[in-house]
């Protein structure tokens, strides 16, 4: 058994697949930022308490400031920039958390949002793959979605009206997906 | 904010584990979820020279819901343990008490068993083991040893487990016949540690009459206590039992330590309030589950 300053990982982020080597102290969340460049991914008190750095491990949210980049070796990672989905004629759609927040102006200073994103995002996506998108998001729902991120700019009633707001887009499409059957 | 340089190795079997952890001596750690080691480590409140993931270990991620308890795999997540239907059927508590662990996308990666083994005594799931009497296995090179939780839980952050080891599951046993549990706590912020918290378990008999009242706690000590409340509800009625009185009980049982966020007397207040709702609803919960069964 070896025991490793450096390792070199394979990971597909964002649905392309990447190489990097890192040191094996190397956070996921700053991996995410120097060793790959992607920068969306924001690193706020990097223990765990904001939410910020939060990104998707084989779908799943996760803090990356609490996981060793070495530790996704071989794994899915997915970050805010990966969020928006093809179009079909060559262009991106944003995802309708994203679309929901500019619509229901859901941020201000921005630092606290990739982290929002993915995380709303991924609940309202694991909503609709269990079959529950149908029904209207309660608001302990919404509470618990936002309740794991700090934000210090809007108090948090925008991002609410947001994943309403995301939510019922999301409803009224699968209702007009099945109407259309 | 960065980790101090470390070693890494990610065995993929116990003896490995084992091995590495023996080879590498005192400054290596198991490395599990790493929901509270990463940030003390970012913090550099602690410094091991190596980290043992036993992230790709086999055979862990599993929850065992049999008629006499519940075992809960190394690897099984917060999240994991938070959905089981079978595991909240033979002991509720561990749901109640998963439910106020940290926020959804900590309880993603942080591993019930690591949140026992940090032994904080302001985690709940360390006084859920407390307070259903339970246990842990541990893998050491002399082989596997069950370890009660008394003997686990030596002080804050602190278990009898020295040397190489890992520990392999916990086992929390069945809530017994007759019974009902509640749990809750009193955060600053949703999700954030307790300033106090209380996990209750109430029996009564054939005639509904009380006959055990026990409670563990969070945050009021240095390891998680269970304390027994029996004396001051005992023979009497769920609907007739002075509550409050057996929080009064456990006021002055504890002994908690005040810091920045509740002063020790603000903690007793708080044992004795939390106390007094818990027991209540556990107490109706007995009395559901005794008529239900009858």
């Amino acid at each position: 058994m070896t025991v490793d300053l450096e390792r070199t990982i394979s990971v597909t982020v964002n649905g392309v697949p990447r190489e990097a080597t890192v040191p094996v102290r190397r956070l996921l969340s700053d991996a995410l930022r120097h060793e790959l460049g992607l920068t969306g991914t924001h690193v706020g008190c990097e223990h765990g308490v904001c939410g910020s750095c939060t990104v998707l491990v084989e779908g799943v949210p996760v803090r990356s400031c609490l996981m060793l980049a070495v530790q996704v070796d071989g794994q899915s990672v997915t970050t805010v920039e990966g969020l928006s989905r093809s179009n079909h004629q060559g262009g991106q759609v944003l995802h309708p958390v994203q679309e929901s927040f500019r619509e229901c102006h859901a941020l201000q200073c921005g630092f606290c949002t990739p982290g929002l994103l993915t995380t709303i995002a991924a609940g309202l996506d694991a909503r609709r793959a269990a079959g529950r998108d149908t029904v209207e998001i309660t608001a302990e729902e919404v509470d618990e979605l936002v309740g794991g991120n700090l934000c210090r700019c809007t108090g948090y009633a925008n991002i609410k009206k947001a994943c309403r707001h995301a939510a019922e887009t999301m409803r009224a499409e699968t209702m007009r997906a099945a109407a259309a059957r | 904010m960065k980790p101090a340089p470390f070693g890494y190795a990610d065995p993929t079997t116990v003896e490995e584990a084992l091995d590495v952890l023996s080879s590498e001596g005192e400054g290596a750690k198991v490395l599990a979820g790493g929901q509270s080691l990463l940030p003390l480590l970012s913090m550099r409140l602690a410094a091991p020279t190596t980290l043992v993931d036993i992230n790709r270990l086999p055979g862990l991620d599993f929850i065992e819901a049999g008629r006499d308890g519940v075992r809960v795999g190394a690897l099984v997540r917060h999240a994991a343990l938070l959905a089981s239907v079978e595991a909240a059927g033979v002991q509720p508590l561990l749901t109640r008490a998963t439910a106020n662990v940290a926020h959804p996308a900590i309880r993603n990666r942080g591993t019930t068993v690591g949140s026992i083994v940090h032994a904080d005594p302001s985690g709940e799931m360390t006084s859920v083991l407390a307070l259903t009497d339970g246990s842990v296995t541990v893998a050491t090179p002399g082989g596997p040893t069950t370890i009660g939780w008394r003997e686990f839980f030596v002080g804050p952050l602190e278990t009898s487990v020295h040397g190489p080891a890992v520990v392999l599951d916990a086992f929390f046993p069945a809530l017994p016949a007759r019974s009902g549990t509640a749990f809750a706590e009193v955060a600053r912020r949703k999700g954030d540690y307790a300033v106090c918290g209380a996990g209750v378990v109430v029996t009564v008999d054939d005639d509904l009459r009380i006959t055990a009242a026990r409670a563990a706690y969070l945050s009021v000590g240095l390891v998680p206590e269970v304390h027994d409340l029996t004396e001051a509800v005992a023979g009497r009625t769920v609907d007739s039992a002075d509550w409050a009185a057996a929080g009064a009980l456990a006021r002055g049982l504890v002994d908690p330590d005040g810091d920045l966020h509740a002063s020790a007397d603000y903690r007793r207040l708080l044992v004795a309030t939390l106390t007094e709702r818990t027991l209540a609803d556990a107490g109706a919960e007995a009395v559901r589950r005794a008529l239900e069964a009858s």
